[in-house]
């Protein structure tokens, strides 16, 4: 433990978190007598148990000394950090104090010498210099620049490090104190002083130049991307105009066409003057400043746009109107029954979203709801006691029509004094079954409405007539759905009795649909999947045989050949999208020449026709000359390749039983039919159709003798019998299993298009391309004009200028535009 | 046996009595009178075969330069006027019209490397192999006055390529380095740099005129604002790229001529792949402008031809050449889309039509109307094998038909060993076919 002792008489105090009473008191009592200044230090590097860097520079007087001692006291008790533990302490304080004690005597002596020390100090320094100043050369002294700023600073705080260094943590500390700072802000500069993170180096040059360059560029990018509109919408233009700011087409002012024009007689000058004082227009088409304002508001698109809007709007509104006027003279009770019912649906939906939403209103609707309930209630209008009723219920033994009428009636009644259920409603009710335990008891809550209601229990069916105190009505409703369906049944049966038989089978469906109808709800996601299933493995069984079949079928070596003369054709067909120019040595100069132009493009690398057949067949068929192909060979060599698609069933199988008997199975099937022999057949037929005839041209008495039983002699008729060059080879010839059909006429096929060009999707829409002709003798004038319109028209001598900003303006317009339709 | 005799029936041909109209015969032989289809198909035929006999695009050469032409410059105001530097420093300012040189003068000492005329059309600047930037009247000197440029400008080092803003006072050069030059100030008011020392062309983007694009000797694209302090984006291609172009009508693209014979289509967001490669060339493309329609650009190669492309296509629609026509340095596009101007390293400016067959000067109605027709129908017919071969059938000079084979051929033989499969389907992106071998861009 060392204490720092020098030439400025300071001394440390100790942050002591338990001093002992006693000891301190009489330590610090004893160092007060010794000193006349002492100066307080709180330091933690030096200390064993300091905690903060606060120095703190106090004068003590001899007189304060007694009093402060108690107040710094009191201090440090307070200031002291929560204790570690009182024994870890314990032994560091005693060994302290013997220290001190030891110490104290040092310390003594040095101070008491203090006051020596500084003219010592200064002697030392005299004699320094004097002992300098002999060595010789004399150096001159810098003149060193010293600068207020450096020494005082006008905060008043000494910028220099010492004993009166300002430390962040000072000025925090006195912030803590005042009480105006918000305590937002002391909590963030505790968490700074917190916080140890170092500040992160800056970034190198290259990544800063990186960062930047990125941004922008994004920026850029950014930027430029507000073309696309512009240069998607002239892509797709049909007609593009340049250049792109063409004066308006009319007469143009005489001021912008002859520009050097001025009012010279004095006549002249008056009337410009006038007008122009008035900013009425000078020439006839100029339009005044005003009008100019307004079409600039306005363009004609726009203009038109509006209007159309308007007319829209107007022509709406006729049509509401309109219906209006005819729902309202319709006459049938039951379109304004059905009319009302839905209407009140619709309320009623309306009701329970504003219940939701808004319940003041839906409390007033409520109310009156059931104003108009109670006048229900009170009035006869749909109780069976009305005439009408009366009569309905005598016919109503014997007519079907005048029981369902009643039935209605009732129904209706039912309907609107029905209580409608919602939480405001029920909100009353608990209100209402409150004051019930309270002791009055309410009529209409304890017995059900229907008790209200003329019962005809005659009818046992009519679920309207009979009513179950148990179910409340709105779950009744519920519940009905079911029981409902059942019970119409029953109804139309009894209704149906009398009918005759179809229709008694045609009410039966009906009942029956309306069973499952009502079922649906319930069933329908669990019998849907089953059908689904069952048509699905259906499916499958049935790909499966088909596939079998076809494996079986096919035989590979007639699949082969097919897929060659496939790619074959692909081969020759496909043709770039863009044909490129065909640069050759030969100029042209005349129309002949063009016709002269070779045929075959030579550019696209024509690959030799691939009509390769397997290298065994064609070397069988390369020995022997003989045309006609043997079943037999054919045959073996069928036997042999069919083998190849049952591999697959082997392996799906694995019995070779299964497979044996489906292999009989089909020739079972098939037994009829020879497919090979029929497909020979054929072929030999095409060949010989292909093969020359000859032709006779003996004409019977020509250069002889003629008549009946005269034959012509042989020598003319082997003279006349001409025999026609034999037509070329057929492409089919060494192909056993192909038939190539060779009916394609290669003079048409010169002139057709054999592949797709690229803007069309299918063959039908190029046809209907090529088949609508533009000229003028299929085409009105407007047609022709509007079809034969150029792509891009340019003004003859004008000069284009790069898009500007304004197209981008007038595209928004446009835009803008199109939304607001 | 049926005997065909000659019968001539008066019923047929003469009228019952003077009342009646005269009878026409008429022959009913179907293929006489054809349905819609193949009239139309035999017009087609005829206006394609037309079109090729009435190509005849060179309209004059100019000529009057003792060097070969290096630069090029349109006027942004005058369709008649041209200017010229040729690689001795000196500048012609042409009238296309009466096909003669109004005005020379000797503007540097060696090459004149760039030329552009001010958006306003009253002066214009140009650059040299003396590192000068010199600033001139577009008027020609009165009589006894001296040609004297309006301003000088001493550069550090040698500039290789100007530009000149669209609407401001502000111009591009670029040498060892991009400047931005105010036109009232002898130091350029931004520099950017970006690791390489050369740069052979700048250009800024007509649409959004603060953009610019630069292409260097370290094969790479460069992408600036002016308004930021540093460059925006950088491509680095296989091989160099002598120039770009940007297309005045849709914003974000431009289209760059390289050193491999072909010229790429880039879209400034997405510069990792380009839009389009255009290939017909066959040696190093030197220059690229667009059409002022922005729909087609016209392209000069040291194969001493000019190739006409489409935009969006691929391949060429024209190749223009003649036998004196040796490599061309520049070509330009006149501002009313009608016109090509090529200068060429024998010492003449040449002028052609942009579409060959195109009949110059303006139309009636009827010719207007009958063009448009035949149009149609070459357009609708244009997919029919006899009509394409006609329409795509050019001439080639011998050695550029022998190359371009020659270029097919090692083009299939490195595909073949390379293992790509040639199925004959051409969908193939055309990016990774082309550019594996000969151009596969990088972006930075």
């Amino acid at each position: 433990m060392m204490w720092p002792v020098g030439s400025r008489s300071s001394f440390v105090e100790r942050d002591f978190r338990k001093p002992k009473e006693g000891t301190f008191t009489k330590r610090r009592k004893h160092f007060c007598d010794t000193f006349a200044l002492v100066t307080i230090r709180r330091c933690d590097s030096g200390c064993f148990w300091g905690t903060r860097e606060i120095e703190l520079s106090v004068v003590f007087s001899m007189a304060k000394v007694s009093k402060k001692t108690s107040n710094k006291k009191k201090l440090m008790v307070s200031c002291g950090d929560p204790v570690i533990s009182e024994g870890d302490q314990q032994p560091l304080y005693e060994d302290e104090e013997e220290e001190q004690g030891g110490m104290d005597r040092a310390e003594e002596e040095t101070m008491s010498s203090e006051e020596d020390d500084g003219e010592d100090e200064r002697k030392r320094q005299k004699l320094l210099e004097a002992i300098r100043s002999l060595g010789g050369k004399r150096k001159k002294a810098l003149g060193e620049r010293s600068e207020a700023a450096g020494q005082m600073s006008e905060f008043s705080v000494n910028p220099d490090a010492g004993p009166g260094k300002v430390q962040l943590s000072d000025l925090i500390g006195s912030l803590e104190k005042t009480p105006a700072v918000p305590a937002k802000s002391k909590k963030q500069l505790k968490n700074l002083q917190r916080s140890k993170k170092t500040v992160d180096s800056p970034l190198s040059k290259q990544d800063t130049e990186r960062i930047q360059r990125d941004m922008a560029f994004q920026k850029a990018a950014s930027e430029v991307s507000r073309w696309d509109g512009v240069i998607s919408q002239n892509q797709r233009a049909e007609q593009l105009l340049f250049p792109l700011n063409r004066d308006p087409a009319g007469p143009k002012p005489v001021e912008r066409l002859v520009v050097g024009w001025k009012a010279r007689t004095p006549l002249e000058q008056e009337i410009f003057a006038l007008l122009s004082a008035n900013k009425q227009p000078l020439t006839d088409p100029i339009l005044t400043p005003a009008e100019e304002a307004s079409v600039k508001a306005m363009s004609l698109e726009e203009a038109k746009i509006r209007r159309a809007e308007l007319q829209k709007a107007r022509a709406l509104q006729s049509y509401y109107e309109a219906k209006a006027r005819r729902e309202r003279k319709i006459k049938s009770k039951k379109y304004h029954k059905v009319q009302n019912k839905t209407k009140r649906k619709e309320f009623l939906k309306h009701f329970e979203e504003m219940v939701k939403m808004d319940p003041a209103v839906a409390l007033q609707e409520l109310n009156k709801m059931e104003l108009a309930r109670m006048q229900e209630r009170m009035s006869l209008k749909h109780q069976n006691s009305s005439k009408w009723a009366k009569s309905k219920a005598i016919m109503a033994k014997y007519d079907e029509e005048a029981r369902k009428a009643m039935q209605q009636q009732l129904e209706m009644n039912k309907e609107l004094t029905q209580r409608l259920i919602t939480p405001l409603n029920h909100d009353d009710d608990d209100d209402d079954q409150e004051d019930e335990e309270g002791g009055a008891a309410d009529e209409a809550d304890m017995f059900p409405d229907f008790v209200n209601d003329a019962v005809d229990g005659r009818d046992a069916s009519n679920p309207w007539m009979k009513g179950k105190l148990s179910a409340e009505p709105a779950q009744q409703q519920l519940s009905d759905t079911l029981t409902e369906a059942a019970q119409a049944v029953c109804e139309e049966e009894e209704c149906w009795a009398g009918e005759t038989e179809e229709e008694a089978l045609l009410g039966e469906f009906n009942s029956r649909r309306k069973l499952l109808q009502a079922q649906e709800s319930d069933a329908a996601g669990v019998v849907l999947p089953e059908e689904e299933t069952e048509d699905r493995a259906a499916a499958v069984e049935s790909e499966a045989s088909d596939s079998d079949d076809s494996c079986l079928l096919e035989s590979p070596s007639i699949s082969g050949g097919r897929e060659n003369v496939l790619k074959e054709t692909k081969a020759t067909g496909c043709s770039e999208r863009s044909a490129p120019l065909e640069e050759r040595l030969m100029r042209i100069r005349t129309v002949e020449d063009l016709e002269l132009l070779p045929h075959e493009p030579s550019d696209e690398p024509s690959q030799p026709p691939s009509t390769k057949a397997p290298p065994s067949e064609e070397k069988h068929l390369g020995k022997r000359k003989k045309k006609g192909i043997e079943l037999k060979e054919v045959l073996t060599k069928e036997t042999k390749l069919i083998k190849v698609p049952f591999t697959p069933t082997v392996t799906d199988s694995e019995d070779p039983e299964a497979k044996m008997d489906q292999r009989g199975l089909i020739k079972e099937a098939f037994a009829g039919d020879d497919v090979i022999s029929d497909f020979l057949k054929d072929k030999r037929r095409k060949e010989d159709e292909g093969k020359s005839k000859e032709i006779d041209l003996t004409l019977p008495g020509w250069g002889d003798w003629g008549g009946v039983g005269l034959k012509p002699p042989k020598r003319k008729r082997r003279r006349f019998r001409v025999k026609s060059a034999p037509p070329p080879p057929r492409k089919d010839q060494h192909l056993p299993s192909v038939i190539i059909s060779e009916k394609r006429n290669a003079s048409v096929s010169l002139h057709q298009v054999h592949s797709l060009p690229f803007p069309f999707e299918n063959h039908a829409q190029f046809e209907s391309c090529v088949r609508s002709p533009l000229g003028r003798a299929w085409n009105t004038e407007r047609t022709v004009k509007k079809v034969t319109k150029p792509r891009v028209v340019t003004q003859l001598g004008a000069i284009i200028h790069p898009m500007t900003e304004e197209e981008l303006l007038k595209n928004n317009k446009k835009v803008v535009a199109r939304e607001s339709i | 046996m049926k005997v065909k005799v000659l019968s001539r029936n008066p019923d047929d041909y003469v009228r019952e009595t003077k009342h009646d109209i005269q009878r026409v015969p008429r022959n009913y032989d179907p293929s006489l009178h054809p349905f819609e289809v193949g009239r139309e198909y035999t017009r087609a035929l005829n206006a394609t075969k037309l079109e090729r006999v009435f190509a005849k695009p060179f309209l004059a050469s100019l000529d009057g330069h003792r060097d070969g032409v290096n630069c090029l410059a349109k006027h942004p105001q005058s369709l008649s006027t041209l200017l010229s530097g040729s690689c001795d420093g000196e500048v012609k300012v042409w009238n296309l019209t009466k096909h003669e040189c109004v005005r020379t003068l000797q503007a540097h000492e060696g090459f004149v490397r760039g030329m552009v005329v001010r958006y306003c059309g009253t002066s214009f600047f140009t650059i040299g192999d003396d590192k000068t930037i010199k600033h001139w009247k577009m008027e020609a000197p009165g009589y006894g006055e001296e040609e004297e440029p309006l301003n000088t400008v001493l550069g550090k080092a040698v500039f290789t390529g100007l530009d000149h803003h669209q609407k401001n006072a502000v111009f591009a050069t670029c040498g060892h380095q991009v400047d931005i030059w105010d036109e009232q100030r002898s130091t350029p008011i931004r520099s950017f740099t970006w690791g390489v020392d050369s740069f052979s062309s700048v250009r800024f983007n007509p649409v959004e005129t603060e953009l610019l694009g630069s292409c260097a000797s370290d094969r790479s694209i460069v992408l600036y604002d002016m308004r930021e302090s540093t460059p925006l984006k950088k491509v680095i291609m296989t091989m160099r790229t002598n120039t770009i172009s940007w297309n005045p009508m849709e914003a974000y693209y431009f289209t760059c001529a390289n050193e491999d014979y072909n010229l790429y289509t880039y879209d400034m967001r997405h510069l990792e792949n380009p839009v389009k490669v255009h290939v017909d060339h066959v040696s190093a493309v030197l220059d690229v402008d667009y059409s002022p329609t922005g729909r087609e650009f016209v392209s000069a190669s040291f194969d001493k031809t000019i190739r006409i492309f489409p935009k969006d296509s691929a391949s060429s629609r024209e190749v223009y050449h003649t036998k004196r026509m040796q490599h061309v340095i520049c070509v330009k596009w006149s501002a009313d889309s009608k016109y090509i101007l090529s200068g060429s390293d024998e010492m003449n400016i040449r002028l052609w039509k942009a579409n060959a067959a195109e009949k110059l000067g303006v139309l009636s109605p009827r010719e207007k109307q009958a063009i448009h027709y035949s149009q149609k129908l070459k357009e609708k017919f244009q997919h029919h094998p006899q009509i394409k071969r006609i329409a795509r059938h050019r001439h080639l000079p011998k050695v550029i038909h022998h190359q371009k084979n020659e270029l097919r051929v090692m083009k299939e033989a490195r595909r073949r060993n390379t293992g790509e499969k040639n199925d004959g389907n051409p969908p193939r992106p055309p990016f990774k076919g082309e550019l594996a071998i000969w151009a596969g861009a990088r972006e930075k």
